[in-house]
């Protein structure tokens, strides 16, 4: 068993790069985040040598990932939404010339310069679109300070597999809360590098270089076509999703994140009002675990989905369900936390009690 | 068991610690803890609060709608929480700072003379642990060991000479409630 502590969300993720064998951390302060720099600048160097630079702005991070990671090195910078949306075209560029790093994302109130209350306005950012071209990221949607931990390794892992960026998800009231956490083990740093790296033209080979730029469409087609190919790899076989109850479930409340956990909680609440409620937790964001709404759609008689926005998931549940179950929306905005009464009050009212007088 | 408090007071009084204190007493006892802090403006100055969830099984939300305890250290808090109290849950308040009295009667209140008694121990900033004491006392949520031992392990090293004064004002606190 790894070492236990109570940490703050922010400050786990930090010490979850350390303990990684991270090599570099890029990042430019913006609450509420502005722990990961912190802690980093307190601990990491005299640790591991890792370097960890405070940059200019978010623009400068995310370019300095860039080539840091295209030299092979594990790599990661954080931010919040703001910061976040600066950060979009290095990461289409990133994902184009299919360079591994990790992102994350502690969301916070918009649109604008908005609030630094937690939001999860920022979901079709990341898994729409957000840069330019045809790209994804790869989307981990921590609901748990032990989930801030254990997916910086995982986040690690897919990026080097698929050689493309992944981006945690995850907001302000995760980052800011204390929860126990146990620890991985400290893992080594790289020293060997992938052949496609850029470190250095080897003996006898070609010059190695990274780019996203083809200027014949010919090329940029086959190109792209590669990138399909692989999102489709990844869809494949990166889902993961957490499911309670819903075995036995005449209705289901989903969200991710700090959503999810808000939700187990009124599915408690629900169940003790002898309501039977399951709850679908995708875990991650791209790919989404369409498949398994689907299989629910049709079987259960509706789906609650909550979300801290306007309604940005809950599109891609019912593209999943089809017309075959009605899914009803609840969200707060604005940095406003939904509660679990809320919740429960909304279900009562628009989903059990649906078609009845 | 799982027991949800909310402790709520002025930025400076003390209530974020309390909370902290609370959660790494439950980590000493084996428990499954959560620490929820308010962030942001509201905190210079303003009302400061953290919902703190110590359980024996897997916690869910951080974010809950009404708590088996509240711990309110000045009026605001008061007002805001006093309607959050789960009916036959707790309302620990300093009653030297809180001149409006809650007016609920389907919950248990403990009035607690905590600034007082801090300025009796020449120490305004022990009332935290004055009306943790309190806390403990009523709840029992982690055994009075437990809470002393995260002192050693939430106060840095150079205030670990403040330990006797804080233990102490944590027994008054205590006292306060099984006199």
């Amino acid at each position: 068993m790894g070492e236990i502590k109570l940490m703050k969300g922010n400050e786990a993720l930090a010490e979850a790069m350390i303990r990684a064998g991270c090599d570099g951390y890029f990042g430019y302060p913006i609450t509420p985040q502005s722990e990961v720099l912190e802690y980093l600048s307190r601990e990491a160097t005299k640790r591991t040598g890792m370097v960890v630079l405070q940059a200019e702005s978010e623009i400068a991070s995310i370019n300095m990932i860039y080539g840091a990671a295209g030299c092979g090195r594990r790599v990661m910078t954080t931010s919040s939404s703001p910061g976040i949306s600066l950060m979009q075209e290095g990461l289409s560029y990133l994902a184009g010339a299919e360079i591994p790093c990790v992102v994350a994302n502690i969301n916070r109130g918009g649109p604008g310069l908005g609030t630094i209350q937690p939001a999860q306005g920022d979901y079709f950012q990341t898994v729409k679109g957000g840069g330019h071209g045809d790209y994804h990221l790869i989307t981990l949607a921590p609901s748990s300070v032990q989930e801030m931990v254990d997916f910086v390794k995982l986040g690690f892992d897919l990026a080097e597999k698929y050689r493309n960026p992944v981006m945690l998800l995850t907001d302000g009231a995760i980052g800011q809360m204390m929860e126990k956490v146990e620890l991985f083990d400290q893992m080594p740093r790289k020293t060997k590098f992938e052949d496609w790296c850029t470190t250095g033209k080897p003996e006898g080979e070609d010059r190695r270089y990274l780019t996203s730029l083809y200027i014949k469409p010919e090329k940029m087609e086959q190109i792209n076509l590669g990138l399909q190919a692989k999102y489709r790899k990844v869809e494949e076989n990166e889902i993961r999703y957490e499911t309670i109850n819903i075995e036995d479930a005449d209705y289901i409340f989903t969200g991710y994140g700090l959503g999810a956990r808000i939700c187990m909680k009124a599915m408690e609440i629900a169940r003790a009002k002898g309501h039977k409620v399951g709850l679908i937790r995708p875990i991650s964001l791209y790919p989404f675990p369409y498949d398994l709404y689907a299989s629910t759609a049709g079987r259960v008689k509706g789906i609650l989905d909550v979300e801290l926005n306007a309604g940005q998931m809950v599109w891609d549940v019912r593209y999943a369900v089809k017309d075959k179950t009605p899914v009803e929306f609840y969200g707060r905005m604005g940095g406003i936390i939904p509660s679990p009464d809320e919740i429960i009050d909304h279900f009562e009212k628009h989903l059990l009690n649906r078609g009845t007088k | 068991m799982t027991h949800e408090a909310i402790f709520a007071g002025f930025g400076g009084q003390g209530v974020l610690s309390m909370g902290m204190i609370l959660s790494y007493a439950g980590m000493i006892e084996d428990k499954e803890v959560c620490w929820m802090p308010s962030y942001g403006p509201e905190m210079r100055g303003g009302t400061a609060n953290c919902t703190t969830i110590v359980s024996d099984s897997a916690i869910s939300s951080p974010i809950i709608s009404s708590y088996d305890s509240v711990i309110a250290l000045n009026q605001p808090s008061m007002d805001k929480f006093e309607s959050k109290v789960k009916p036959g849950g707790n309302l620990i308040y300093d009653s030297t700072n809180i001149l409006n009295p809650p007016t609920r009667e389907d919950i248990n209140i403990y009035p607690i003379a905590g600034s007082e008694e801090a300025d009796r121990l020449d120490n305004a900033k022990v009332l935290n642990m004055i009306v943790l004491g309190a806390f403990i006392a009523v709840t029992k949520t982690v055994e009075p060991a437990a809470i002393l031992k995260a002192l050693e392990e939430v106060l840095p090293e150079r205030y670990h000479k403040l330990i006797p004064l804080n233990t102490k004002a944590f027994e008054i606190g205590m006292a306060f409630v099984n006199k």
